[in-house]
């Protein structure tokens, strides 16, 4: 039933009225390339309603409909593009050259390459290419090598601590009382007090065995205290997410609490926390760049470096790509995951 | 001396008395099944058999070994009793033939393939051979609940304790189950089982013990049980489920 035989004004108020998204629309406008044709799609769904050609009427507006979401999605993020392309340019260029003066970025140097010298200034460029970015490099690699041990080792000492903590029995309670301590200690404390703790303190003070190892192993030890807390905190929610019937089903075919742990709980329990613990490997990815403060030369203390001699303070914004380079497909893969988790979940058993 | 004994069990949680000194005997060959209505002790009675619950008092004897309180080894006494959960309680991140070797291989220390070759021939005995690699999550509920009794069994248990094993099926899906128990119970095990469905009680039982918070106030014969209960309470009870229709 597409045509309304008699015409009847009050039609239009029932289920089968025309919308004509005249409001959205004229919002729309505030971003004209879509809000103009929300706003026609709009008009003639209110004269097609008016003459009663209810079913082109409604394609009318639902095409008004559209253009105004294009007008939402599209419109909002041109607007704030802008706004931050304008705050590059704003005060002269001052903003812009502060954090990607380009001779520092890519090795061009700005304003000199006037029409006369081009032919040596570019060469001169291609040579120049790489003389920030490669001690960045070199400087990064050992964040990237504090945070793939310290991985590692966190992955394997929170899991200790972890279990430790859920042991069961009264004879275990010190032991977990410990474990919680610890947890509870290391997860208040700034990572970067740890650090300092650490890697001042500890050859200070002369603690046996560690004293006289490299800033870079202090590094690690510190960032293993701070994310071993933090890690086994998620270990242990999976743990306990595994449903007690599992433990009492594995248990009363005669395996031992160890063997229930190996085999049927931990298997379960990993399956799940994966996400979080991706999470903290960002983190933990970030605050390598605390390792700075010991005086370990990583990307920051090269940035920083750079920026004393040469007066750029574009090397701190080098420093923010290469942190950016890792961890930004790191949280894209998280995002992708826990969407595909949550498509299976929602999908059914 | 009866094969299972259980000589005045209690069991508290907290302030809540749940068995009150239980006494009761399973034979060898015999098929107890325990009624009650919600909350009477019926699963508190059998995990403490199994000693997923410990006693507070009393003690319960397994061909003469005391098997609760303190000094036991649980896990040589659970390599003898075997349980099934209502809730099936698969290992969902191992396949069914795994779920099924996993306790043969780690707790009695057969090889893989002896185990794999045992656990086929038990699927094979209830129709599950060909989901052998399946997970259990691609299996129906009166699938999974064989596959359950499947792995308790695949432990070669001398007793059986079973909890409720039907309570979570659609109607359709609860023969399948029951009939496994029936040939267990044909072949001789061993089995003590909780159960809310009566007519398959009465027909399997050996002897039908009626729970009323926490003691067993009637014990007997199926026959008696269902059909001359001597206790008010056991009356009131059964009247309540034949009002359900489920008689
Ligand atoms: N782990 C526990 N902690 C505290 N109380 C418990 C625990 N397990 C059982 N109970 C209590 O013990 C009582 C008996 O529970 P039980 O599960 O044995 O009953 P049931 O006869 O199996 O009932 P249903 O037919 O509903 O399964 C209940 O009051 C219950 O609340
Ligand atoms: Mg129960």
């Amino acid at each position: 039933m597409t045509q309304v035989d008699a015409p009847d004004p009050a039609a239009t108020r029932r289920v089968g009225r025309v919308l004509t998204y005249r409001k959205p629309a004229l919002l729309a406008l505030l971003f004209p390339p879509a809000g103009v044709p929300a706003m026609i799609h709009s008009l003639r769904a209110g004269r097609l309603a008016k003459a009663r050609r209810v079913e082109e009427a409604r394609i009318q507006g639902g095409k008004a409909r559209d253009w105004a979401w294009i007008a939402v999605g599209v419109g909002l993020t041109c607007y704030v593009v802008v706004f931050l392309v304008w705050l590059l340019f704003a005060n002269h260029g001052a903003v812009r050259r502060t954090y990607f003066k380009p001779d520092v970025f890519f090795g061009v140097k700005e304003y000199h390459a006037v029409a006369g010298s081009c032919a040596t200034q570019c060469a001169a460029s291609i040579e120049f290419h790489f003389k920030y970015w490669s001690p960045m490099l070199r400087a990064f690699w050992l964040n990237i090598q504090v945070f793939l041990i310290t991985e590692i080792i966190v992955l394997i000492w929170a899991l200790v601590v972890a279990i430790v903590r859920l042991l069961p029995g009264k004879v275990c309670a010190p032991l977990r009382w410990l474990a919680t301590l610890y947890v509870d200690i290391f997860r208040g404390l700034p990572s970067i007090l740890v650090i300092f703790l650490v890697g001042f303190g500890f050859p200070l003070a002369g603690v046996p065995i560690v004293q006289d190892w490299s800033k870079m192993q202090f590094a690690i030890i510190a960032l293993t205290l701070t994310y071993g807390a933090y890690v086994s905190e998620v270990y242990k929610a999976g743990i306990e997410s595994v449903h007690w019937g599992q433990t009492a089903a594995a248990r009363s075919l005669g395996l031992s609490y160890a063997q229930t742990m190996r085999h049927v709980v931990v298997p379960q329990a990993l399956r799940r926390i994966g996400p979080p613990l991706l999470n903290d490997f960002i983190g933990l990815q970030k605050d390598t760049a605390t390792i700075f403060f010991i005086g370990a030369f990583d990307a920051l203390a090269m940035a920083r470096f750079i920026n004393n001699n040469n007066a750029t303070f574009a090397a701190y914004t080098m420093a923010a790509v290469l942190f950016l380079a890792v961890t930004v497909p790191f949280t894209r893969y998280l995002d992708h995951i826990l969407k595909r988790q949550k498509l299976r979940t929602q999908g059914g058993t | 001396m009866a094969f299972l004994e259980i000589d005045h069990v209690d069991k508290i949680f907290g302030t809540n008395h749940v068995l009150k000194a239980i006494s009761l005997d399973v034979e060898q060959h015999q098929v107890v099944t325990l009624i009650g209505g919600s909350g009477s002790g019926k699963s508190t009675l059998l995990r403490c058999v199994n000693a997923l619950e410990e006693v507070d008092g009393g003690e319960i004897r397994l061909d003469g070994d005391r098997v609760s309180g303190r000094g036991v080894d649980v896990d040589a006494l659970r390599r003898e009793v075997g349980i099934v959960f209502q809730s099936f309680n698969l290992f969902p991140h191992m396949t069914v033939l795994q779920n099924v070797t996993l306790a043969p291989i780690k707790v009695l220390r057969l090889t893989r393939g002896l185990a794999e070759e045992r656990g086929i021939a038990l699927l094979k005995r209830i129709g599950l051979d060909a989901k052998a690699n399946e997970y259990p999550d691609r299996l129906s509920g009166g699938q999974q609940q064989r596959v359950a009794i499947v792995r308790a069994m695949a432990m070669e248990p001398r007793l059986l304790l079973l909890d409720e094993i039907t309570s979570a099926l659609d109607p359709e899906l609860v023969a399948e189950v029951l009939n496994i128990v029936r040939d267990l119970a044909e072949q001789g095990m061993t089995m003590m089982l909780a159960t809310h469905e009566m007519s398959f009680a009465r027909e399997v039982s050996s002897k039908v013990c009626f729970l009323h918070e926490g003691v067993i106030h009637e014990e007997g014969p199926p026959e008696q049980i269902f059909g001359n209960p001597q206790k008010e309470r056991t009356r009131a009870f059964l009247q309540r489920i034949i009002d359900a229709g489920r008689l």
